[in-house]
């Protein structure tokens, strides 16, 4: 097998014992990057790039991809333990990771979403290196119409009838909507809802939201029911990731799944965040445990893990044939590719073949050591957990605040994120459901610009959605999975017949 | 300072660039005296953001700066949020921006009250080319044929064009084109100009005028074919790219018989009140970074053309680019009312 | 989660769940309201190349204006009203001890920047609510801001809101 020879030639380069010391150093800044609210892996690489500048193009990008592998594992830290997203993709994992960390389940969590993170990485590294030029075309069939099919179809995957009024359902998602829409009109390019003020043109961050919402509400929340955090006994040691993985072997279609619609989403510029949110909304309709997702299930940490990390790893794949980024951080990285003097593109795996292989060699190398780095702090952070309320709570809004600064380097961000806080903190009182007011907020945009697009491209037609198999099969399966909850509740309501009405929780 | 020199001079510069590493740093009569921001008013991974990151990569490793220089990327409102920054920091030394046509156009579109006028321009850096490209399957291969082509479609058939951002300077490009030949073009605007080239060779659209660094690798591939530049001549770089041809041997528009020159700035500002001696200063900084021949590959790889003015000749070329601006986009209806 | 009335006492009443909703769905309709007259501005309809800019932000606010009046009408004709306390009185007050100093923390933070600020609040929050001996609180208050600007200012080169300290002290 030729693309094996060539894995084996990678895996030699990656030989230089100064290339293993990059990798270490870059999952290691890569996993402080994750953690820190804000910062992301495109800044992380993006800050260091112009230190690469002396290095050779393989120690180069070996060390910036591990940043960013790094970051795709640490992302999930603090969304666990806080209940912050410490990445966009994370914000999925909050779901149930975080419930598990009060039930005093941290460490298991932590354990899943980090094996998921591998497992994922792992799926998409092994396409990588057996179908890339395949994928390669795959991908070049993406027009607009069919991006817009995609997140149709990452909305109806998640939308589900939850336990929340539907009014309040419904109002939440729309001023997720109505916030993703606020700054500048990329198809336009007019000014919407800005009303005048320079500090709206950026628009409402979907981090910045985030971070309010979930990390400064939870702290309200907390602070509600007493000076503590639940979930102190959190068992730290490393019998815990053992008992751990003995529960994955069952999760293993789940698993798959995610694995698919990760590397897909990667693939087509979809992204890791949608991957998440589509990879948990699905598990929580097939999964025999979808009822308790939001409680507390591992099931439900693991596969946004597996999806987001599958979505970061082969999002390389466009931009290493193509030219085209798959994700932000893949932007940066085909930023540095041109300032070591490469042209990315379709000749890449021809002409730098020491560099690719390099690369993908050390994509497999640089996961491992990623996940033997952050299993090993598993215990360090879980028994962050134990130190007292007054002294973490002051700490955890000092980073929130510096996350939501560092996202745009704008102060009134912080004020934002505030207001977003006390928001969350009404919201959650009053039963208004907060992941489909995130999930509008991250799509909303992208949702409306391909959607617009597709329409300036067919002339106002909505014939271009079913114009060919791909994109009809895509937005059929969309409706499909939308009118699905209704009609298994109609079943269910037949199979119950008879029986009260479900209490209220 | 034009510039096919690639290869000769860059033992030259090398040998240039050493000695400025290893020499005294040339007294100046201001220097920085803390971290200076170099702000980019685009997101990351974008031409500008780019450059800025390459500069700083070329300081940081040639120890131009005593104190560091620092990337922020202000994007907000089509790089609004980033000039109005630059302009607000009235006679703060320690800040500079890198410009793209976003510095005419978004006062325009937008009317968010900003002009070149409210800062203190340093130096021009290099002005970025644009090229028509079309798929590598299209049936003509020069100018002629493909206006022939766009006059003729109608229905299904009418020609888009593909182009990163709205009412920027790619969509100025394609409202030139159809003033200048009467023809009709669905304009679609995408996010990145990596963006545009993928969905030119996906067929998604028809054409688009992409920067050369944006679509150079799809021309080596074989998937795009380039049919003119839009600057007054031919570009200086003769190595061969694609089958043969090299950028040099891509005719202007103009003598393709689709007179329509346009090139976009990439040049520095401080803000307003700086002082002589500060911009002395960044013009020395940023005479040495050209220097560089980190900097002569990355124009080479780029295309770009390398004319680099400063002081009265720089502020003359802005007056001018600002009333082209002003005129192209009022023809085409782009200005907010 | 709601409704713990079980043992709120007469002084523990604040306002009723239903007063909360209300109040909220009527702010929800006043954003709708806003979200809707800017949409009419930019242009709300479907042109022949496809919906106009405000088309969507339109419809979002109508659906958004509708549901909130759902609840709102929900709320009144309901036959069992949620007349439950929203919040507990010696929850709201610990309620408003983190978020009443927060509130200070980030307008200290556009007057001394973040870092005095940060070890201003911390080293407060810490003797307030934890009542530490400040042999405790001044290693997390000093340490805390020092490592953020190592590893911020000095590390990744990224700037963070500074004031007359910092300033002072050539940053």
């Amino acid at each position: 097998m030729e693309a094996l020879t060539s894995l084996i030639g990678g895996f030699g380069v990656l030989a230089d014992p100064m290339n293993i010391v990059y990798m270490f150093v870059g999952i290691t800044l890569g996993v402080l990057i994750g953690v820190l609210p804000g910062l992301g892996g495109a800044n992380g690489v993006a800050i260091l790039l112009p230190l690469t500048f002396s290095m050779t193009p393989v120690s180069a990008i070996i060390m910036l991809s591990s940043i960013y592998w790094g970051a795709l594992f640490g992302g999930a830290i603090t969304s666990i333990l806080f209940n912050i997203p410490g990445e966009p993709w994370s914000v999925a994992t909050t779901f149930d990771g975080h419930p598990m960390a009060q039930k005093g389940k941290a460490g298991e969590a932590l354990t899943g979403a980090f094996t998921g993170s591998f497992i994922g990485a792992f799926f998409a590294v092994l396409l990588i290196t057996f179908l890339a030029p395949v994928i390669a075309k795959f991908a070049l069939q993406f027009g607009p119409a069919e991006f817009f099919a995609v997140y149709l179809l990452t909305f109806c995957a998640f939308v589900g009838m939850g336990r929340e009024p539907a009014a309040k359902v419904i109002a939440a998602m729309m001023l997720g909507f109505a916030l993703a829409a606020v700054g500048i009109d990329t198809v336009t390019g007019q000014l919407r809802m800005t009303f005048g003020s320079v500090e709206l043109l950026r628009g409402f961050d979907f981090l910045v939201a985030v971070i309010g919402l979930f990390g400064v509400g939870e702290i309200l929340l907390t602070m509600e029911e007493g000076l503590a955090f639940k979930g102190k006994s959190a068992a730290i040691n490393l019998k815990v990731v053992v008992n751990t993985w003995k529960q994955l072997p069952k999760y293993w279609v789940g698993c798959l799944r995610s694995a698919i619609v990760g590397c897909w989403m990667g693939v087509t510029p979809g992204g890791a965040t949608p991957a998440s949110f589509m990879s948990y909304g699905l598990a929580k309709k097939f999964s025999k445990n979808g009822r308790n997702f939001g409680k507390g299930e591992l099931e439900g940490v693991v596969m946004p893990e597996v999806a987001a990390h599958a979505a970061g790893t082969s999002a390389l794949l466009p931009m290493l044939t193509l030219g085209i980024p798959g994700s932000p951080t893949a932007a940066v990285l085909l930023g540095g590719l041109l300032i070591w003097g490469l042209q990315p593109g379709p000749l890449l795996f021809v002409e730098q073949k020491d560099f690719v292989w390099g690369l993908i060699a050390s994509i497999y190398l640089g996961n491992i050591a990623g996940l033997i780095v952050v299993l090993t702090t598993v215990p360090i952070f879980a028994a962050i957990l134990r130190i007292p309320f007054s002294v973490i709570a002051p700490i955890i809004l000092v980073i929130c605040a510096v996350g939501a600064y560092t996202v745009h380097n704008a102060g009134l961000d912080i004020a934002v994120m505030l207001v977003f806080g006390v928001i969350g903190y009404l919201f959650k009182k009053l039963q208004y459901p907060l992941a489909p007011l995130v999930l509008a907020l991250v799509l909303g945009d992208m949702a409306e610009s391909s959607f617009r697009q597709a329409m300036l491209v067919s002339q106002g037609h909505l014939s271009i959605f079913w114009s060919n198999p791909l994109v009809g099969s895509i937005v059929t399966l969309a409706l499909v999975m939308l009118i699905w909850p209704l009609v298994s509740m109609v079943l269910a309501r037949f199979k119950a017949h008879g029986s009260k009405p479900a209490a209220a929780e | 300072m034009h510039s096919a020199i690639a290869r000769t001079i860059r033992r030259g510069a090398a040998a240039l660039a050493v000695a400025a590493a290893f020499s005294p740093l040339a007294a100046h009569a201001w220097e920085p005296t803390k971290t200076v921001e170099f702000i980019v008013p685009a997101g990351t991974g974008g031409g500008a953001d780019q450059m800025a990151r390459m500069i700083q990569g070329i300081v940081q490793k040639n120890n131009l700066m005593t104190q560091p220089l620092v990337v922020i990327n202000k994007s907000g409102g089509a790089g609004a949020e980033g000039f109005l920054d630059v302009k607000g920091s009235n006679r703060n030394p320690h800040k500079i921006i890198i410009s793209l046509s976003n510095l005419f156009t978004t006062p325009l579109a937008t009317g968010v009250p900003f002009s070149w006028k409210d800062m203190t321009p340093v130096s021009m850096l290099a002005l970025d080319e644009f090229v028509l490209w079309v798929n590598a399957k299209a049936p003509y291969d020069d100018v002629k044929g493909y206006l022939a082509a766009l006059k003729a479609a109608s229905g299904d058939q009418v020609f888009k064009m593909g182009g990163t951002g709205s009412k920027q300077e790619d969509q100025i490009i394609t409202a030139a084109i159809e003033q200048k030949t009467g023809a009709k073009f669905i304009y679609v605007p995408y996010k990145g100009g990596g963006d545009v080239a993928a969905q030119l060779v996906g067929g998604h659209v028809t054409s688009s005028v992409n920067n050369p660094i944006e679509a150079v690798s799809q021309w080596r591939a074989g998937e795009l074919k380039p049919l003119c530049v839009f600057d007054n001549q031919r570009l200086p770089y003769k190595e061969p790219i694609a089958s043969g041809k090299s950028w040099a041997d891509i005719p202007t528009c103009k003598e393709a018989g689709l007179d329509i020159e346009y090139l976009m700035l990439r040049g520095i500002f401080m803000p307003p009140g700086a002082s002589k001696d500060q911009t002395d200063y960044f013009v020395d900084l940023f005479k040495r970074v050209r220097a560089t021949p980190e900097w002569q590959e990355f124009m080479q790889k780029g295309a770009f053309n390398t004319t680099a003015l400063t002081g009265p000749e720089y502020a003359a070329w802005l007056a001018k680019a600002e009333g082209t601006h002003k005129d192209l986009m009022e023809k085409a209806g782009f200005v907010a009312k | 989660m709601n409704s713990e009335t079980g043992h709120s006492g007469q002084n523990e009443k604040t306002v009723t769940n239903r007063t909360m909703d209300v109040v909220v769905a009527l702010i929800f309709m006043g954003v709708s309201a806003l979200v809707m007259s800017d949409s009419w501005r930019v242009g709300a309809s479907w042109a022949a190349d496809g919906p106009q800019a405000g088309y969507f932000p339109f419809y979002v606010g109508l659906i958004m204006f509708i549901a909130s009046a759902v609840t709102l009408v929900q709320n009144f004709v309901t036959r069992h009203p949620d007349l439950g306390n929203f919040v507990d009185r010696t929850q709201l007050v610990s309620v408003m001890q983190v978020l009443v100093p927060t509130v200070a923390y980030v307008g200290l933070i556009f007057i001394l920047g973040i870092y005095l600020a940060s070890a201003v609040f911390i080293a407060f929050f810490m003797w307030w609510l934890g009542k530490y001996s400040p042999a405790r609180i001044i290693p997390v208050a000093v340490g805390v801001p020092l490592a953020l600007f190592v590893m911020f200012e000095i590390w990744f080169l990224v700037p963070l809101p500074k004031g007359p300290l910092e300033t002072a002290l050539g940053y």
